[in-house]
């Protein structure tokens, strides 16, 4: 396949592209990691979350509601639906064997699909409806930096995750709730004999997830304005795949992974624009080879199995 | 016991043909299609059933194999002035224009190209363990999909392969089925059979047992990949056209064996086949709503999606309350068949076969 030389200005074009897709990356795939490290779980659902958020913002902002007011609505109610999925889908679940959890969870995935193509429509619709004439210029403007053209709205997006992950490290690192979850992802038992209410704390933790899904979503949809029941889909596994390759069970690997994941990507196809077809199956190819070269991804830590 | 069991199910089988041939000259055209469908899902299930069930490694890329079957096979039952025809972007590839083979032929190749890719893709991913694998499969049937999207000169890309002939009558379809399950199920009872359940049991226990593990659980996911490719044959001369879209081969269709084989008991193949039928009805039955009807005199439109909606509802509400599903890990037999009608057939005690065996060596 053809390699094409980059020049300095497509290569910082490229490299924002990178950072906006890999910032979007690492969103889902930190709510990954975060149920993962302490359920064992792959939340199968969690792309489908993110997409239920981006259709709640959509609607809200078709009945009249101003931008800010769509991303809250989207945020809070892609909270609330992981909060509702944990409790009716994945608690009866907690002491059945993995594999019938994890099943759960793609039946999960097809049904939240399903309900947007029942009560959405399963026609693409065009999210640059929640701009109105007062912040149309968020989509249209571009600024020029070295002779690279790179729309404001890519930097936006950057700053956004980088601001939403500060607040995530706090509230992991330095507030009860998120001490409490890092105890229940060691060990669960122990947890809940010190006092603690481990399924809220597990209920939070889906619901903190979903919210940076939606986030991510929202962000995503302003940039691509397209909205469909399917959206969710494969954002959902690469976003897996990025938490793999960071680590699993590691917030800053996820975060890591996913930036890095969406670099490669950017520039594979920026490399080989003939290889852009392939581009969802390159994520898949990086999650075999990093399994078999270190299974534990870049900032895991070492597993051990207990015979 | 063995012979009463022989001696019945051959009579199961030639009534069954029976019945076959009966509904091919007397069933209307939308009865045989689904008559015809059943077993084509049932190898299906029963061959992700050998991988997922009885060997406990949780595979999702079945979809994978099915496409690698069905384009195989198609490739090969075309005509080549038909493949001239639909290669409209891009010309086909000069070797593959004039390949042509019957229909049993490019079966049995398209069950072998899924074994070979089977064998590709679980060589490095049969290390990893479960979750990762999942994944992993996922991701390999995604690849497939993603190929066949993009090799335009060997798929015809996103067109997809039209006009492939329509072979799959009721006599291929659950023809192929008895192939299957008389393979699966002498695997399953043979010493390997033994083996790969003690891998599903305890895989680490297995291995210190002396058990290949690796090679045991490649085997059976080589073995179910077979399987799997010549229902993509099947299934791709039942809907005679086939494209790489997310519904057609797609997770979607991962999705649907995944609840043929959970609906019917992960781990019994008799399960799988009841699971596989139940589910051609059920999806054929919620078809009606999707269709506008008349209630107390409100017009309800159709709702397009619905059926979907109902299904993975369903499958929810299986995997919470009933995750045994209809059949568990239990297996049909005659014996137990016969003892609900309150026939008994004594089995001989182990002391009657040793005294029997002393008597032969007399």
């Amino acid at each position: 396949m053809e390699v094409s030389a980059l020049s300095g200005a497509t290569f910082l074009q490229n490299l924002f592209n990178g950072l906006m897709f890999g910032g979007l990356y690492a969103l889902l795939a930190v709510g990954y990691t975060m149920v993962y490290g302490i359920l064992r779980l792959i939340n199968f659902a969690h792309g489908d979350i993110m997409m239920m958020g981006v259709y709640f913002a959509f609607y809200a902002s078709l009945m009249g509601s101003p931008l800010w007011l769509s991303i809250i609505i989207g945020v809070s109610g892609a909270a609330i639906l992981g909060f509702l999925i944990d409790r009716i889908a994945y608690k009866p679940l907690r002491n059945a064997p993995r594999i019938s959890a994890l099943i759960t969870a793609i039946g999960m995935s097809f049904f939240l699909e399903s309900v947007a193509v029942v009560v959405f429509g399963a026609v693409p619709k065009s999210f640059t409806s929640v701009f109105n004439d007062n912040n149309k210029w968020i989509m249209d403007k571009t600024w020029n930096i070295l002779d690279a053209r790179i729309p404001v709205m890519t930097f936006l997006i950057f700053f956004v995750t980088a601001i939403i992950f500060l607040i995530l490290f706090w509230i992991v690192y330095r507030t009860k709730i998120g001490m409490a979850m890092r105890a229940i992802s060691s060990d669960i038992p122990t947890t809940s004999l010190m006092g603690i209410n481990v399924d809220m704390v597990i209920g939070f933790t889906f619901a903190l997830g979903s919210a940076m899904a939606a986030a991510g979503g929202i962000m995503w949809a302003m940039r691509y304005p397209n909205v469909f029941p399917y959206m969710g889909f494969m954002p959902g596994l690469k976003a897996f795949i990025a938490a793999v390759l960071g680590g699993i069970g590691s917030i800053p690997g996820a975060v890591v992974g996913g930036f890095l994941l969406g670099l490669l990507e950017i520039f594979l196809v920026a490399l080989m624009p003939g290889a852009a077809g392939y581009r969802d199956a390159f994520a898949f190819i990086i999650l075999i080879v990093i399994l078999l070269i270190k299974p534990d991804g870049l900032l895991g830590k070492k597993s051990v199995v207990k015979v | 016991m063995k012979k009463i069991n022989w001696t019945l199910n051959l009579i199961t089988i030639v009534l069954f043909t029976l019945f076959l041939s009966y509904a091919q000259g007397n069933f209307d055209d939308y009865t045989l299609r689904i008559i015809t469908l059943i077993p084509i899902y049932a190898i299906m299930s029963v061959s992700l059933n050998l991988i997922n069930g009885i060997t406990g490694i949780f595979s999702l890329g079945h979809a994978g194999f099915v496409l690698l079957g069905a384009y195989t096979s198609a490739l090969l039952t075309l005509e080549p002035f038909q493949k001239e025809l639909s290669y409209i972007i891009v010309p086909i590839q000069p070797w593959l224009l004039n390949l042509h083979a019957n229909f049993l032929v490019a079966t049995l190749a398209g069950g072998v190209i899924a074994a070979i890719f089977a064998f590709l893709i679980g060589w490095p991913t049969l290390k990893l363990s479960g979750d990762y694998l999942a994944i992993a499969s996922l991701g390999f049937a995604e690849i497939a999909r993603v190929l066949a999207n993009n090799l335009i000169s060997v798929t015809n890309g996103p067109l997809g392969l039209k006009g492939l002939p329509n072979y799959t009558n009721v006599y291929w379809s659950w023809g192929w089925l008895l192939v299957t399950l008389i393979a699966i199920i002498s695997l399953v009872k043979s010493s390997y059979g033994r083996a790969l359940i003690a891998i599903r049991e305890d895989s680490i226990a297995a291995e210190s047992m002396g058990i290949n593990v690796f090679k045991h659980e490649l085997m059976a996911f080589v073995f179910g990949a077979f399987f799997a490719g010549i229902s993509g044959s099947l299934y791709a001369h039942w809907l005679t056209t086939i494209d790489p879209r997310i519904t057609t081969f797609g997770p979607l269709l991962t999705f649907y064996v995944l609840i043929m084989v959970v609906l019917g008991g992960l781990g019994s193949i008799t399960g799988s086949i009841i699971g596989a039928g139940v589910f051609a009805l059920m999806f054929e039955y919620l078809r009606s709503l999707e269709e506008p009807f008349d209630i107390f005199g409100i017009h309800v439109p159709g709702i397009p999606g619905m059926r979907m909606l109902v299904i993975s509802a369903i499958f929810i509400f299986i995997m919470i309350f009933w995750q045994k599903g209809i059949m568990g890990r239990a297996e049909f037999s005659w014996e137990k068949l016969l003892k609900l009608f309150g026939i008994k057939i004594k089995k001989p005690s182990l002391v009657e076969i040793y005294m029997k065996k002393e008597g032969e060596s007399k």
